[in-house]
């Protein structure tokens, strides 16, 4: 991903993770965070993840986001009144974030760099070797493509069968869950 | 380690490190909100951006090591993994703020102090 547009899309993301703390209405820090998911699937897709940089707008900006700005308005939330801050948690949350950040830098400063691969048109089609000549993988690699969806869909049903099951089961119980826990309660 | 950094933010292309160093900073802004923020919705959603943080750690991982000449999928399965349990943490998550704010009137975090000793 050539570098400028690697720190458009980081600055949307972090100045849209810093509005979500920063606005006192919830209904602007939700959009703020819809934003922020914004710019990280630019940074996806800039990382040539495709699927997953779709996903993420579908599911985490489509679905997720939609669901807080729901129960935001269900709930019909005022903005925060402004109240005696306290100053211990600002504290806390400054210590905290600095004592990262300094340890963040002092590993990244330390360990090697890389640079991406490169995934041009003659790495493709030398990795097409490694699928069966003739499909479909095959065919978009020899072709100079990167067939994102066939390669996950390949892991994901080859190499990670049974969690996509258990992934199931999970939603399956969320769901139950869910509306188990929606229901009123008897007295 | 000012200089190097320096460097690499005018390469033509963005390195690992570069990644990592974003993905961080964004893992401590949602770490900074829910330890800051009252609102309980607002806390969940700093959890969310937490878990984000951590998913494009992890896509930039398989993105730089390639196996067999392409990206290492198993990074990308994990993240596809992380969003689907993510969504259904979401759905639980806001039923019970719902099933709290009946019972109680309010998503304040200070204002909940049953458990207070």
């Amino acid at each position: 991903m050539p570098s400028y547009l690697f720190w458009l899309f980081s600055t949307i993301m972090l100045i849209g993770g810093a509005a979500v703390v920063a606005f006192r209405n919830p209904v602007s820090s939700a959009l703020s965070v819809v934003a922020c998911f914004v710019g990280l699937a630019g940074l996806f897709i800039g990382l040539s993840a495709f699927f997953v940089g779709v996903i993420q707008i579908l599911v985490y900006t489509g679905a997720v986001m939609v669901l807080f700005l729901f129960i935001i308005m269900l709930l019909d939330l005022k903005d925060e009144q402004k109240r005696a801050r306290k100053h211990a948690p600002l504290v806390a949350g400054l210590g905290l974030v600095i004592a990262f950040v300094v340890q963040l830098l002092g590993v990244l400063s330390r360990s090697p760099d890389k640079s991406a691969p490169a995934l041009d048109e003659k790495a493709l089609a030398a990795a097409a070797s490694h699928f069966n000549a003739g499909g479909k993988i095959a065919t978009s690699l020899t072709d100079g493509r990167l067939p994102d969806v066939q390669l996950i869909g390949h892991t994901l049903f080859t190499q990670y069968n049974l969690p996509f099951q258990i992934l199931g089961v999970l939603l399956l119980v969320a769901t139950v869950g869910v509306v188990a826990l929606s229901k009123k309660q008897a007295e | 380690m000012t200089s190097s950094f320096r460097i690499q933010c005018f390469k033509f292309m963005a390195s690992l490190n570069d990644y990592l160093l974003v993905s961080g900073l964004l893992f401590s802004i949602g770490l900074f909100g829910v330890v800051l923020r009252r609102n309980i919705i607002i806390v969940f959603m700093c959890l969310e951006l937490m878990l984000s943080a951590a998913n494009l750690s992890l896509v930039a991982f398989s993105r730089f090591n390639t196996a067999n000449g392409l990206p290492d999928y198993n990074g990308q399965m994990l993240v596809f993994f992380v969003i689907t349990v993510a969504a259904a943490e979401v759905a639980v998550g806001l039923a019970i703020i719902v099933a709290l704010y009946r019972s109680r009137q309010t998503i304040h975090t200070d204002e909940l102090t049953s458990l207070k000793g």
